[in-house]
């Protein structure tokens, strides 16, 4: 039977098993929403900004694992995606986002809202496309899906022209996708796995730093089922957080500008490195050039344009994480003549260990005003890792990352390579709905929870209850740290003058709001927002001028740290 | 150190922009660029010439098979492989000079394709140290307009080690 374009794409998306729609409706994808009433399945969620709709997308996927789905207009509809599509982009996060667009005659001829978003596009996506024949519709769905969640994931994007959505033909749906210019390499060569477990045994001082691609490529049991039994410490970057349990004894927090004195010093002094689904990012390596100075590296990616890009490796393995932490497992099992491997390491954990004795993460305690890493704290300690926390971006975000333990994979979301502020509260969103009887935290800035406030009114419609709390310094925090240690104190234009009421502008959304200024209050009051049902803010007035610490200055070795 | 890259590639519209977005993108360098079908439907053959120390190369030829419409790279550099580039040439050519740019153009095996009463325009076939060489020659008479294709390169069949 013959179907409109707009039939097949939603029968599409049903068929991917999509539950979850994040979107915002205009001219040119009408017919979409015409049709959408008929697929109760996909349930579609109204945001009030399209970049509240990618982040939650976004949020949706990091959750879950699977592929999120945003649709938006033409024109502005798009473009408002293009931060959020980027954002997805830098931390691999597998999203479909379908765009609608003027009729195919129209193109090119700067019709209204006609913008060339393949094009803007074309930069932060893995691949996208514009369906100019509706028979194509089919079979491009199917693979922007496959494209999104295999191999290295990403944001796929699809632009759909409003008369490809009226067309009408017989659609012919395919089962499965095979395609000649796409072949992702996931098995990890044994000769290269021999060596790793050859340089295991010949080191000393081994170091597993993890990167998000563990997350995606769900390899958290068997990096951790390596460490315990090897002995082996775990660092982590900001998008690995919750691969290892935080609560580990090998467990030394997270690496780079804000990561702990003895993850830092460790990286400085191993001499095998094994970076795992990692690729390397400035902000985790300061100067590149003292970065793991005395180590092999062993470097085991998906991508293998990761491996090689910022540092040389001595054994890179192109291939999936999980396939080969679990290749790797089975060699050491096979032909390693060690069998006490913790013994063989004790040393060197004994060394880690009085590094993270003599410098734990520390602030001073203060009962007003209310320091934010005492927040963070008292958050950890009434959720126990079981929430989801995300992050705005900024002081907040290296705080929660700080203070916060995490013992599973996807409990943390955070805008790690692109660093958007008005992350966090959309991704919250798009967590909750695929766990809504989950615990869903957004740790906030008092700057980044105003660039996506207006999501606020789609959390109270659909009764989202996503929890908000605001460490509100009355500063963009993280800048005006810059400016207070790089920059003599010039605070130019990072005071949040006339920041508004945030208990009475969660009122004004119909949500609940809570303030606090007293350490003693903290846990009382978190308390009850996270017993509340629907969405609260939670506003902490924290001290303005707290900074985050440890802090290794842009450009200098890992190992110079700026202590409390 | 001079890169050339044989790049085969699904034949659709944005594939171009894709590439050249990759270069422009990534701060890699592009010195020529040639592109058209091939004898099997819907691939295209890219030959880009490309320069850059090893790492940088290696990053070039990991993100060109990284693009999801790439079907094969192959860096021709440390292959045996044939180079040519075409140029079409026009050059004043009056009086006496007429006579000397043809000599130069039967020495170098080039062909006349065009004839004014002032100029000549030639067609060179050759590798790069061909044409270099005619360029640099007929310099001296006054080159007006100068096309090229930029090279195209295939892998020879026979290999030798
Ligand atoms: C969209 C966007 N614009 C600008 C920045 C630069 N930036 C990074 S952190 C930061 C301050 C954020 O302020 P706030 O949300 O109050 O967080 P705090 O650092 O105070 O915890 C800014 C402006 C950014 N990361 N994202
Ligand atoms: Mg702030």
């Amino acid at each position: 039977m013959e179907q409109t374009g707009a039939q097949i794409l939603l029968e599409c998306l049903f068929r991917e098993n999509v539950d979850a729609i994040f979107g915002f409706p205009g001219g040119a994808v009408i017919d979409i929403y015409h049709h959408l009433p008929s697929y109760p399945a996909l349930r579609h969620y109204l945001v009030r900004h399209e970049q509240g709709a990618i982040h939650a997308a976004d949020g949706y996927a990091r959750a879950t694992g699977r592929v999120g789905v945003c649709l938006v207009t033409s024109g502005p509809g798009a473009t408002n995606t293009v931060t959020g599509i980027a954002t997805a982009y830098m931390d691999s996060i597998p999203v479909v986002i379908l765009t609608g667009q003027v009729p195919t005659p129209l193109i090119g001829n700067d019709a209204f809202q006609e913008v060339d978003i393949v094009g803007i596009s074309r930069p932060c996506v893995k691949h996208n496309y514009l369906v100019k024949d509706v028979r194509d519709l089919a079979w491009i769905i199917k693979q922007a899906f496959y494209l999104a969640r295999t191999g290295r994931p990403g944001p796929v994007l699809v632009d759909l022209p409003k008369d490809i959505l009226q067309a009408k033909t017989v659609p012919n749906y395919p089962e499965s996708i095979t395609m000649r210019s796409y072949n992702p390499h996931l098995e990890p060569n044994r000769r290269q796995l021999r060596k790793v477990a050859g340089l295991l045994q010949d080191c000393k001082r081994p170091l597993f730093y993890s990167g998000g691609g563990v997350i995606s490529a769900g390899a958290s049991e068997e990096l951790t089922w390596l460490s315990r039994n090897l002995g082996i410490p775990v660092t982590s970057t900001l998008m690995g957080l919750g691969a290892f349990p935080g609560d580990d004894p090998l467990w030394l927090g997270m690496l780079g500008m804000h990561g702990t004195y003895a993850a830092n010093m460790a990286v400085g002094h191993t001499d095998l490195l094994l970076a795992v689904g990692a690729r390397f990012d400035d902000r985790v390596t300061g100067k590149v050039s003292s970065f793991a100075p005395a180590a092999k590296v062993v470097h085991i990616d998906v991508d293998p344009t990761s491996i090689r890009k910022n540092v040389n490796v001595d054994v890179p393995i192109v291939a999936d994480c999980r396939l080969a932490l679990k290749g790797l497992r089975d060699e050491i099992m096979a032909c390693a003549e060690e069998t006490d491997w913790p013994a063989k390491y004790r040393p060197w954990l004994e060394q880690v260990q009085t590094w993270q004795r003599d410098h734990p993460l520390q602030y001073v305690f203060s009962e007003e005003p209310i320091k934010p890493q005492f927040v963070v704290e008292k958050i950890y300690a009434l959720t126990k890792g079981e929430a989801i926390i995300t992050t705005e971006v900024g002081q907040n975000q290296m705080w929660a990352a700080q203070f916060s333990r995490f013992h599973r994979p996807r409990t943390f979301l955070t805008s790690g390579g692109l660093g958007t502020m008005g992350y966090g509260f959309p991704a919250a969103i798009g967590a909750q709905v695929a766990f809504p009887d989950k615990l869903v935290i957004d740790i906030a800035g008092d700057g980044s929870i105003q660039m996506n406030i207006q999501e606020m009114a789609t959390a109270v419609s659909y009764n989202i209850p996503v929890k908000i709390v605001i460490l509100n310094n009355g500063y963009l925090g993280m800048v005006r740290q810059w400016q207070e240690l790089f920059y003599n104190k010039n605070y130019c234009a990072t005071c949040m003058h006339a920041n508004p009421d945030f208990v009475k502008l969660a009122e004004a959304y119909g949500a609940t709001g809570f303030r606090v200024t007293r350490a003693g209050d903290v846990e009382d009051i978190l308390k009850q927002a996270f017993a509340a049902p629907g969405p609260v803010i939670v506003d902490v007035i924290v001290a303005q001028e707290e900074n985050v610490y440890p802090m290794v200055p842009a450009g200098a070795a890992l190992t110079d740290m700026l202590l409390v | 150190m001079r890169h050339v890259l044989s790049v085969l590639v699904e034949n659709e519209p944005g594939v171009l922009s894709r590439v050249v977005g990759l270069f422009s993108g990534r701060g890699f360098n592009i010195e020529t660029l040639n592109v058209g079908p091939t004898q099997e439907e819907g691939l295209s053959l890219m030959t880009i010439t490309t320069s850059g120390d090893e790492g940088i190369i290696e990053q070039i030829v990991k993100q060109l098979r990284k693009l999801v419409t790439v079907v094969k790279v192959v860096d021709l550099t440390h292959l045996h492989s044939v180079e040519r580039e075409m140029v079409l040439i026009k050059v004043n050519a009056e009086d006496a000079g007429r006579a000397e740019v043809l000599r130069i153009v039967d020495i170098f095996r080039c062909k006349v394709v065009d004839v004014g009463h002032d100029a000549l325009t030639l067609e060179i076939t050759g590798d790069q140290n061909k044409i270099k060489a005619i360029v640099n020659l007929l310099q001296r008479f006054g080159i007006k307009e100068l096309a090229r294709t930029g090279t195209v390169a295939l892998r020879r069949s026979m290999q030798m080690d």
